[in-house]
Parts: structure tokens; sequence; C-alpha cells
């Protein structure tokens, strides 16, 4: 049996002079598996991201990507490996829609032509045609489209792991929905290891294969959207009872 | 109006030249305080505690004023000096400043989130700063180097007075010979220069910060590189000065720019050696300390001066032994001083020439019996100083009806020529006697201590070069204060170029 895509195992993470951000932290995530971090803001969700890739190193316990511990693994060879969707996206202003997808492939020194065909094959695939978007902007891209390019970019060099922090919270609904269901239909062709972080237990049930959630530095409850829906914890039934109500007709 | 552009026409390849030395000092200065502020911006942006302190040394060195930065660095080995070379250590200075400040905002400026993504990417700090930091910090740091041009081309000007060239060179001479035509002749392309820099500068950072046009953007960087290569390669050909062996300074006022041009051309006539002018030296002291380091090799200085200002002794009135004590003075240190060239550039007491002519004045002596109907005026110094006026009334007995008028020296002169006083204490040699038919009374007592005029070397160049020495001595008692006048009022007066009044001068001694 393959190592894990990724396993915290006891994982205790603070800042300097607060209580723990992350107290014993443990979590499993199989390769090819979605797996949704739910939980209020401020419960760990992006500190637990940045320990995937070494933005921050844990203060007791071990992070292991791949089955190797992240203080073993080259920090740049690591991030390489692990494709990072930020909330802010965080395109480069100065670089073209092309440019900006080509990044990681240019760092790791392919050809400019080689990079610019990779470039344009995933702007195709998340549904912004290359033929049209890869000489424009970022400034020149509405919200969602920017949001696809930041997939397309964490996608460039093809890692085994994907990191999406609230990837979709600053997005209308309706678009929202869309990118839904092009993430569906991107990962059952990739089946990439993801960890997806949102407030939203709407957004987690859509697009994970587990949902866990996270309260306290802790992990609450981790199990299949059903499972987590019909839970009786109340630290779930108050993120529950947050998701939106449709009134009967 | 029209006397300035008859002056620049009349000067314009000189013109040419000083504006290719200023252009070239802006612009390699600029590049190296770019090339040490980027840098050190990028240090400190990184390191925000010593930000602070390195922002306040910086500022200090920005609040000293240009004058003073040059004063400080002539007995500064390798940086200091006179010549180009000091002009760019304090055009450096002054331009760090600006770039490591606008360096730090434009990084400080970026959002956190571009430069996470950077991270998250794995780029390296080495690339993340290459491709994302640097290239979006671009417009900030080149508004940087906007102020920094502007304010080095208001300073470079200054600089002419360590005889770095510029457009400077004709402000400090049209002040020395209080002629504002002169004075705009470098002041109004010094200024045109600054806007043209501040303009084109501001529409390269408006060029990068447009952001989203890259070919625009790759386009306007090389139009500038191209634009600044051009600039480069023709102000340096404009600015060249012949790389020569002999160096001859001068003192920064008309009198000595003559004299300064005629022992160039002297040697360049006589001993077939190139000659560097490094002329419009800001004062006696800077022309001795240029002649001890060896950035220069000859220039003319006055007995007196000699005395007084560089080797701080009390003056005295005998011609020949203050000759003597100076050039003993400037034996013990390595520098050689040569026969006078003839003429005494001291005080004179100046009368009409119409009124000397009517009476028969020729000496002081005759004056002095007529001073109860006459009315003086005297510069501010001349009323002060220990050899001026209260000496001069003692020595000669003169009795004004009322206490001599104070009033600039240069004024005193046309307040002579139209009747406001009837006597003045003028410089021998100044151009306006001739001009303005004024005549000088004999020292018939020896009041005015000698000013001699007599060229200074460097002891090791003579003995190197002795035809240098041969070719000097050649002009010994040869410009009388007549002469001195006669190329003064040229020059001063009449506007004519100092290269062609040289010439002619040393053509006439044939």
């Amino acid at each position: 049996m393959p190592a894990p895509a990724i396993e915290f195992r006891d994982v205790t993470f603070h800042r300097p002079g607060r209580s723990p951000v992350l107290d014993r932290f443990s979590l499993t995530v199989e390769s090819g598996e979605v797996l949704a971090l739910v939980g209020r803001s401020g419960a760990g969700k992006t500190t637990i991201l940045k320990l995937v890739n070494r933005l921050l190193s844990p203060d007791s316990g071990a992070v292991l990507v791949e089955g190797r511990d992240t203080r073993e693994w080259e920090p740049i060879r690591l991030r390489r490996r692990v494709g990072y969707v930020l909330q802010e996206v965080g395109l480069f202003p100065h670089m073209t829609i092309g440019a900006n997808v080509a990044v990681v492939p240019r760092l790791e020194r392919w050809t400019p032509d080689r990079a610019a065909a990779r470039a344009a094959e995933l702007l195709d695939l998340v549904g912004l045609p290359s033929q049209q978007f890869a000489t424009r902007w970022p400034d020149e891209l509405s919200g969602g489209q920017r949001q696809r390019v930041g997939v397309a970019r964490a996608l460039a060099v093809d890692p085994p792991v994907l990191l999406m922090d609230e990837p979709f919270g600053a997005l209308d609904p309706l678009t929202r929905a869309e990118l839904h269901a092009e993430f569906r239909r991107i990962q059952d062709r990739l089946r990439k290891s993801v960890i997806i972080v949102s407030h939203d237990m709407g957004e987690a049930f859509a697009l994970a294969d587990r949902v866990g959630v996270v309260e306290s530095g802790q992990l609450v409850a981790c199990d299949r959207p059903g499972t987590i829906a019909a839970s009786r914890d109340a630290r779930v039934r108050r993120l529950l009872d947050a998701m939106p109500v449709v009134p009967r007709a | 109006m029209s006397a300035l552009f008859r002056f620049w026409v009349a000067h314009r390849s000189e013109l040419a030249g000083l504006l290719g030395q200023h252009v070239l000092l802006v612009v390699v200065a600029t590049t190296a305080a770019a090339a040490i502020g980027v840098p050190l911006g990028i240090f400190a942006a990184r390191r925000p505690r010593l930000a602070a302190p390195l922002m306040a040394t910086a500022s200090v060195v920005q609040t000293v004023p240009s004058l003073a930065m040059f004063g400080f660095l002539l007995p500064v080995p390798l940086v200091g000096g006179v010549g180009a070379r000091a002009a760019l250590v304090v055009l450096i200075l002054y331009g760090v400043l600006p770039i490591v400040r606008t360096t730090i905002a434009g990084l400080r400026g970026i959002d956190a989130s571009i430069r996470e993504a950077g991270v998250a990417m794995g780029m390296t700090p080495r690339e993340l700063l290459r491709q994302v930091e640097l290239p979006l910090a671009l417009p900030s740091i080149v508004a940087g180097m906007r102020v920094a041009a502007v304010v080095g081309v208001g300073s470079a000007t200054i600089a002419a007075a360590i005889g770095a060239g510029g457009l400077g060179e004709y402000i400090y001479r049209g002040l020395s010979m209080v002629d504002t035509t002169v004075i705009l002749a470098g002041a109004i392309p010094a200024a045109a220069l600054a806007l043209v820099v501040d303009g084109s500068l501001l529409w390269l950072e408006r060029q990068l910060s447009a952001r989203r046009r890259s070919r625009a953007r790759r386009t306007a960087l090389t139009a500038a590189a191209v634009a600044a290569a051009l600039v480069l390669w023709s102000s340096g050909a404009a600015a060249r000065r012949s790389g020569g062996k002999i160096v001859v300074g001068s003192k920064n006022f008309t009198e000595q720019l003559v004299l300064g041009e005629l022992l160039a051309q002297t040697i360049e006539r006589e001993t077939g050696l190139p000659v560097d002018r490094r002329l419009n030296l800001g004062g006696s002291i800077i022309c001795d300390r240029a002649l001890l380091t060896g950035d220069i090799d000859v220039y003319v200085e006055y007995t007196g001066t000699a005395l007084t200002a560089v080797f701080h002794q009390p003056v005295s009135t005998d011609a020949g032994a203050v000759f003597d004590a100076v050039r003993d003075l400037y034996a013990r240190s390595g520098r050689t001083l040569l026969p006078p060239l003839g003429f005494n550039n001291t005080f004179a007491i100046l009368v009409r020439g119409a009124d000397a002519r009517a009476r028969g004045l020729k000496t002081i002596d005759d004056v002095a019996a007529e001073t109860p109907r006459l009315r003086a005026g005297f510069g501010y110094e001349f009323v002060g100083r220990p050899d001026g006026y209260p000496g001069l009334a003692q020595t000669y007995g003169l009795r004004f009806p009322a206490p001599p008028r104070v009033m600039d020296l240069t004024l005193s002169y046309r307040a002579l020529a139209s009747g406001q006083v009837d006597l003045i204490a003028g410089d021998a040699t100044a151009g306006l006697i001739k001009g303005l038919d004024l005549v000088q009374l004999e020292d018939n007592r020896h009041y005015f201590p000698p000013y001699d005029a007599a060229a200074v070397a460097r002891a090791e160049t003579l003995l190197r070069y002795p035809s240098v020495r041969t070719a000097i001595e050649g002009l010994s008692g040869r410009i009388s204060a007549a002469d001195m006048r006669a190329m003064n009022y040229a020059a001063d007066a009449e506007h004519r170029d100092i290269r062609e009044i040289a010439r002619q001068f040393l053509e006439s001694l044939r």
C-alpha cells in the first residue's frame, strides 16, 4: 500500500506567546482524494495548508508529504511538487495570463516553447480558451476568471498534491457553482491529492470525498459527507445549521 | 536676450563641451547611485531594523550643502581632490538616498499575497526578487532615479567649483565677472536639462507602471537604454579633454582663466606636450590642494595671497622680500615658484582719467593734497582689511570731508566714472579701468603689499619636463598691468573668447 499523500502526526504549532493554533493535530489524506477542511475563521485551516508546503514548520509532531517529513524535503523541491491556490489568487500583475501559468515550468527550466504549450493546455483545461486569454492581463479578468487562472497556475508542473485556500470564497454564488462543477470535472481527470479549505459546509459537500471539521486547532470530525451531514456532534451541527436552507414552496 | 544668444553662438563648441560634461556627470553619477542604492534598498527592505539607521545616515548626508561636501572631500585620498572624480563621489552620495528610499517603498508596496504566491510556488528568494519584486518595484525605483538625476543636474553646477566642468563653469564665470549674460548662459541650459531629465524619466516611469503592456514596457526600456547609451556616447565625445600630461589649473575669475589659458597655450606651443585644462577651481585653497595632490601641475598665484592665505604669514610691503619668502615656503613642500609674470594685482587707487590729466595727478601723494575737496567710495573689503583704508589714510595723510561711501566693489568703478564719487580703490588689473577711462595713481610710498602674479608648479613636473619650466619662464616679466587689464576687458566687457584673447596676446609677444 502506497504512503498517504499527506499525513499530520500529532502536530502542534503555535505562534510565539499565543495559545496553540494546532494542538496534537492528526490527519491523513490518501492519494487521489479530495479532503475539505471546514471550520470558522481562525480555526487554524490556513496554518494546516502552510505546514504542508513548509511555509511553516511544526513545533512538535511531523507533517509527511508522500511519506517524507517536510523537514527532510528541500523546501523549494517540496513547494514545486505541491500546487497552491490562494483566495486572493496572487497573480503577478506584470505578467500576462500565459506567463503567470508558465511561472513554475520556467522555474523548472523548461524551454519557453514547452512552457507556453503547457500554459495553453492548462488554460484550455480550466475553461479559458488559451487563444483568447494567454496574452491578456490579470487586471482584465473577472474574479472567477482569475481564480481559474490560479488553479491552472497551481497545476502547471502536474504536482501530485494541490492545496486550495478558500479558492472560491470571494465569488458570487453562480460563478461559484460553475467553478465547483469545473473542479469536479478536472479532478475526475487528474486525480490529485487535494486539501481544500473552506468555511462553507455546502462547498465542502459539493467538492470533497471526505470532510474534516476543524475547531480550536483540532480535528473534531472527519468522514464522508453523508456521515458528517448526519453527525450529532454539537461542533459539527453548528456548521451544518449555518448552511442556507431553501424554503419549501 | 539677444546678448545671450550671441554668447551661445560665439561659444557654441565650448557650450556643447560643458553640456556634455554636465550630462556625463549626471548620467554616470545616477547610474552609480542606482547601482549602490538599489541593493542597499533591497537589503534595508528585508531588515526593517537596519532600515531606520540607514535612512537616517543617508538623510544626514543629504543635508550637507554640496559646496561644503566638496570642501570636506578635498583632502580625502582617492575620492577627494579636485576634478570630475571628486564631483562624482559627491553626486553619487546625494543620489543614493532617494533611490534607497524609493526602492524600499517599491518593495514594501508589493501586495503580500503576490509575494506569498511566489514563495508557495517554490521560488528561491533570488528568483522572487528578480522575477516578481524588482519588476513590480521598478516604477518606484525609476522615480527615485528621477529625483537623483534632477538633484544631480543642480549639484553638478556647483561641482564646477572643483574643476569638474559642466555648465556651472559659466555660472561661476558670470558671477566673478558680475555678468548676468554669462550666468544665464550656464543657468538656462542647466535648468532646461533638469526639465528634460525630469520629463523623460517621468515618461519612463509611467511606461513602466502601465503594467498591462509588457511589450510597451520592453520597448520603453529598450528606448531608454538606447537613449542613455547615445547620450553617454555623445556627451563623452563632447566632454573629452585631452588625456594629456601637463595639467594647468586656475581659480574661478576672469583674470585667472586668462592666465590659465596663457600658461596652457604657452606649454602647448613651446613644448608640444599635451595640456589638460582644469580651470575655474573655486579659490586659492582648492588650487593649492590640487597642486599638492598632483591633480594639477601648475597655476598662477599672487605672492601676497600665497603668503597670507596659503602660508598664513603676516604681510610685508617689500615685493622682493615677499617673493623670496613665498618661494622658500613653496620649495619646502615640493613646489616651485617661477619668476613673476610682470604685473602686480594689488589694490589700485583710481581717479577719472579726465581729472588726472587736468590736474596732472600721477601718484597718491599728488592726490592727497586735493582730498579735502574729494568724495571717496570703497568696497566693503577695503574698508575692513589690515592693509586697507585706515592705513592708507594714515600713510598718505588723506583727509576727505566726509567718511568714504561703502559700496560693492564692481559698482564703485561705475560710481567713479559717473561722477558720484571721485576716488576709489579697485583692482589694479580690472578690465573696467580701461573700459571706463580710469587712471591708477602710483603707490609711491609702497603702502600696499605686493600681489605679483607668478606661476607655481610641482617641482616634480618641472624636473621631469624641463621644457615646461623654460616655456613658463619665457613669460616672466612679459605681462604688464596694462596688458592684463586689456585682456580682462576683452573677456569681461567685450565677451571675447578667452582662448582667442590668450592666442592673440601670445602672438603679440613674438
